[in-house]
């Protein structure tokens, strides 16, 4: 964390150009999308309330579109719409429809017989019948449902900010991934109100009497509009390329916030999740991304990673991690895990992680493939059942795979049998069970164990990861000192937060580092 | 003036009205009268086409209403419903101004017409701006009326117009009803299932039963020469008031002994019903009461002279 703990209050008024931006959003999605809701809801309303046979067909659809979780039904939109407000927009009408709908219908149907009946027998015409008697006279009933509608779009829109099309999930999503309870509250606070106000400004119309609610059903198109036309004023302005950051990689000193601070990197960015973001890289949705750099995806999907040539993203060099009495115990273990050290390097790692992540092959195969060709496999040796060796990963793919080559390892040059703990949550589980005896090892990177782990000083942060032995060191003297923990030869990868952009796209503009794509970008 | 000709209407299976015909006189008050599920409403609404026939056809002055939107038909008929129908988000004016504002009478026009109908049911303009929902049951039911009324239509629809008000104010609106020229100009076909109002308003009644007509005529026909057990029945529980109510002084007159007192009192006219002759001997204390006829023929009778004219008529009738 910081020097010391900023307020809330700090932090909106730190980010209060974001927050207005992502508050305009907000609305504007949330208008944008009832405004389309209520032009087909309202229409279908009064079709079932015409043609009753309908409305179980019609209300039952709308019905089963509300109990679709809001993050799949977005997840859904993305193949059909892309990335964006289109997908998130239609989403949420999808979501506004039923309130509308419903409402509508009751709100027609439960006017009384008999006032429909004397307007017919004085000769109105059905339409007529509809904008004079029916509409006014369900209009409170509608505009009930209209309100609903509007506190659901606030809430589901948080979600947009998963495919990029902004709000203040940006800011909610972003606090969650990094821990920071001032972010999430920047996002939740103004969201909680923005329903809170629109549900009582609607309670308010819905009071009116029948007489000002005549005047006031022409102003409210206009106010629906007027409203959905804030999520384009942030948009109005842009840059020749647009990049799309994770929520996380928004927040952190290591990501955005330095890109802008070291590089003064101005570009137009959206947020938006990390499971979608290559494919719209890949998509020439996005131009610049942010993500890990030895990602199978990278591979896949034909990008490079930018070179830091700042140094704003700290070293993540894996290397195992023992418990010295653990090194004791198996006199032989550190000869043999360091066998692996620097046969790793980043292109090798990204090629491994796109077997196992988009080949499908098992890590185990992968292992073994990768050992064989580096002819370190030798097959596993009679063991004693006394000594086993416990092995500990976390929970993604690069680290099954060096969990496997360990295993295999150990079984080929030792007599130590193995048993391996696999797929722990993340770096708290991971370390936990590490100290409290339950593993023996696991591979780490330098720069969480500095930054998560050891959770150094901003200053301390500063003066070590200017290149990736300080930070080496450093985590190695201080786990020994605070943990009676080793950090045996860094593995040769480094799975750092990294730029990339398509390869095609980079040699074209010429850009190869952040530098250089800041340059790019102030050319005129 | 309206001719209908072998209607029939079905609902599914269920025939709610079986081929039915009847024919209403200009300014005949014509009563549409049975217990509920009749299909005497069902009838009614045919006339102004809410409801279309499903064989038999409707003449208006001649005129087959099928030839004519129904919209257009509608705006030329009076309507008047039992839980009178106004629009609870118009004030009392607009309610009355829809048909003129369908019509597109001028503003002025609606205007001081609104006041002349307002003023001839009683009604103080203070009401033309307030909402329905603010005035009694009976303030309502004669808004009704004038929304019927307002654009002078010639045929005038009530499906149990009185229905819904309590007995006090419904024996109030009869009087008025009876009272109102604008009324007396018109051809009324109202629906009810009340006997006493049936007697009460109507020169003619078509008594209906499971969609057919059981018997039609004037009250008196209806009374005293009941064609069937059923008509017989239907008027048991209030026969003497009926027969009281149905029976005019004109129709016993031969029957009162020929003699004249001068009072103080004005006389009653002998196209006054039994049923007020009597009400005036409770009401004045006086033990006769004059009667006359076509103005210059005099008779003053007692209570025991009006019931025996009454039994001789009654004994007479059910001879022939």
């Amino acid at each position: 964390m910081n020097e010391h703990q900023q307020t809330l209050l700090e932090f909106m008024q730190q980010q209060a150009d974001k927050l207005a931006v992502q508050t305009m959003q907000h609305i504007g999605l949330t208008f944008i999308s009832l405004f389309f809701a209520v032009l087909v809801g309202l229409p279908l309303g009064i079709i079932i309330a015409r043609k009753r046979k309908l409305s179980g067909t019609v209300l039952g659809f709308a019905g089963i579109l509300q109990t679709i979780p809001s993050i799949a039904l977005l997840g859904f939109m993305i193949p059909l719409l892309g990335i964006g407000p289109k997908p998130a927009i239609v989403a949420l009408l999808l979501y506004a429809l039923l309130p509308i709908i419903r409402n509508t219908y009751t709100g027609i149907t439960g006017i009384d017989a008999a006032v429909k009946e004397a307007a017919m027998a004085m000769g109105m015409s059905k339409w007529q019948i509809l904008i004079k008697v029916e509409l006014p006279l369900a209009m409170p009933v509608i505009l009930a449902g209209i309100r609903t509608a509007t506190v659901i779009n606030v809430g589901v829109a948080t979600l947009a900010s998963f495919i990029a099309a902004g709000g203040l999930g940006e800011f909610i999503f972003g606090g969650i991934s990094l821990n920071n309870t001032n972010m999430i509250l920047a996002g939740a606070i103004p969201a909680a109100l923005l329903a809170i106000i629109f549900d009582f400004l609607l309670s308010l119309v819905q009071k009116l009497n029948f007489r000002k609610l005549k005047r006031s059903s022409y102003a409210l198109p206009v106010v629906l509009l007027l409203l959905s036309s804030f999520y384009f004023i942030p948009t109005a302005y842009g840059s020749k390329l647009t990049a799309g950051f994770t929520p996380e990689f928004m927040g952190r000193q290591d990501g955005n916030l330095g890109l802008e601070s070291k590089y003064g990197l101005k570009i137009h960015t959206i947020v938006i999740s990390d499971a979608v973001m290559y494919k719209a890289a890949y998509e020439k949705e996005l131009d610049v991304i942010s993500g890990y750099s030895t990602d199978g995806r990278l591979k896949a999907y034909g990008l490079v990673v930018l070179n830091d040539d700042k140094g704003i993203f700290p070293p993540y060099y894996a290397a195992p991690i023992v418990r010295d009495d653990a090194l004791k115990k198996f006199p032989e273990l550190e000869k043999t895990l360091n066998l692996l050290s620097g046969k790793i390097n980043d292109s090798v790692m990204t090629d491994l992680n796109y077997r196992t992540d988009y080949l499908h092959q098992s890590p185990e195969r992968v292992a073994k493939d990768f050992l064989v060709n580096h002819k370190l496999f030798k097959p596993a040796r009679k063991s004693n059942e006394e000594n086993i060796v416990r092995i500990g990963s976390k929970i993604f793919g690069e680290q099954y795979i060096l969990a496997n080559m360990y295993s295999m390892l150990i079984k080929g040059y030792t007599n130590y049998d193995v048993s391996t703990k696999t797929g722990l949550g993340g770096t708290k589980i991971c370390f936990d069970a590490l100290t409290n005896d339950q593993i023996d090892f696991y591979p780490e990177y330098t720069g969480t164990g500095l930054l998560a782990i050891l959770q150094a000083s901003a200053k301390t942060i500063n003066e070590v990861t200017k290149n990736k032995d300080s930070t080496y060191n450093y985590v190695q003297r201080e786990f020994k000192k605070q943990y009676q923990i080793s950090w045996l030869k860094p593995i040769g990868f480094n799975n750092a937060y990294a730029l990339m952009m398509r390869e095609q796209q980079a040699k074209s503009l010429n850009i190869k580092t952040i530098s250089n794509l800041k340059r790019y970008l102030n050319s005129k | 003036m309206i001719k209908v000709k072998d209607i029939s209407k079905r609902f599914g299976k269920v025939k709610a009205v079986d081929t039915i015909s009847f024919e209403v006189q200009e300014q005949e008050n014509l009563i549409l009268l049975g217990t509920s599920g009749c299909g005497k409403t069902t009838t009614l609404k045919m006339l102004n086409r809410l409801i279309e026939p499903t064989s038999g056809s409707i003449f208006i002055n001649g005129k087959n209403i099928t030839d004519e939107q129904p919209e257009t038909l509608r705006r030329g008929i009076g309507y008047v419903l039992q839980n009178n129908g106004l629009f609870p988000h118009y004030t009392v004016a607009e309610n009355i101004a829809i048909v003129p504002q369908l019509l597109k009478w001028d503003k002025k026009k609606i205007s001081d017409r609104t006041a002349e109908l307002m003023e001839k049911l009683h009604l103080s303009s203070d009401y033309l701006h307030v909402y329905p929902n603010e005035l009694s049951g009976g303030q309502q039911q004669r808004i009704g009326l004038a929304r019927a009324l307002i654009s002078d239509p010639p045929v005038l629809l009530m499906d149990e117009p009185f229905g819904a008000l309590d007995n006090v104010t419904r024996a109030a609106i009869h009087k008025e009803f009876k009272a109102l020229d604008e009324l007396k100009r018109k051809t009324i076909i109202m629906v009810t299932h009340d006997v006493q109002e049936a007697f009460e308003l109507g020169d003619r009644i078509c008594l209906m039963d499971q969609g057919k007509i059981v018997q039609s005529g004037t009250p008196a026909d209806l009374l005293f020469k009941p064609t069937n057990k059923f008509v017989k029945d239907f008027l048991k529980d209030q026969r003497l008031q009926l027969e009281f109510k149905a029976m005019r002084l004109l129709d016993i007159w031969n029957l009162l002994p020929n003699h004249h007192k001068e009072t103080h009192t004005s006389p009653l006219s002998a196209h006054t019903d039994l049923w007020t002759a009597l009400e005036h001997f409770k009401f004045t204390d006086s033990e006769t009461v004059c009667i006359s006829k076509d103005k210059n023929e005099l008779k003053t009778v007692g209570f025991e002279q009006l019931m025996s004219a009454f039994n001789q008529y009654k004994n007479k009738q059910g001879h022939e």
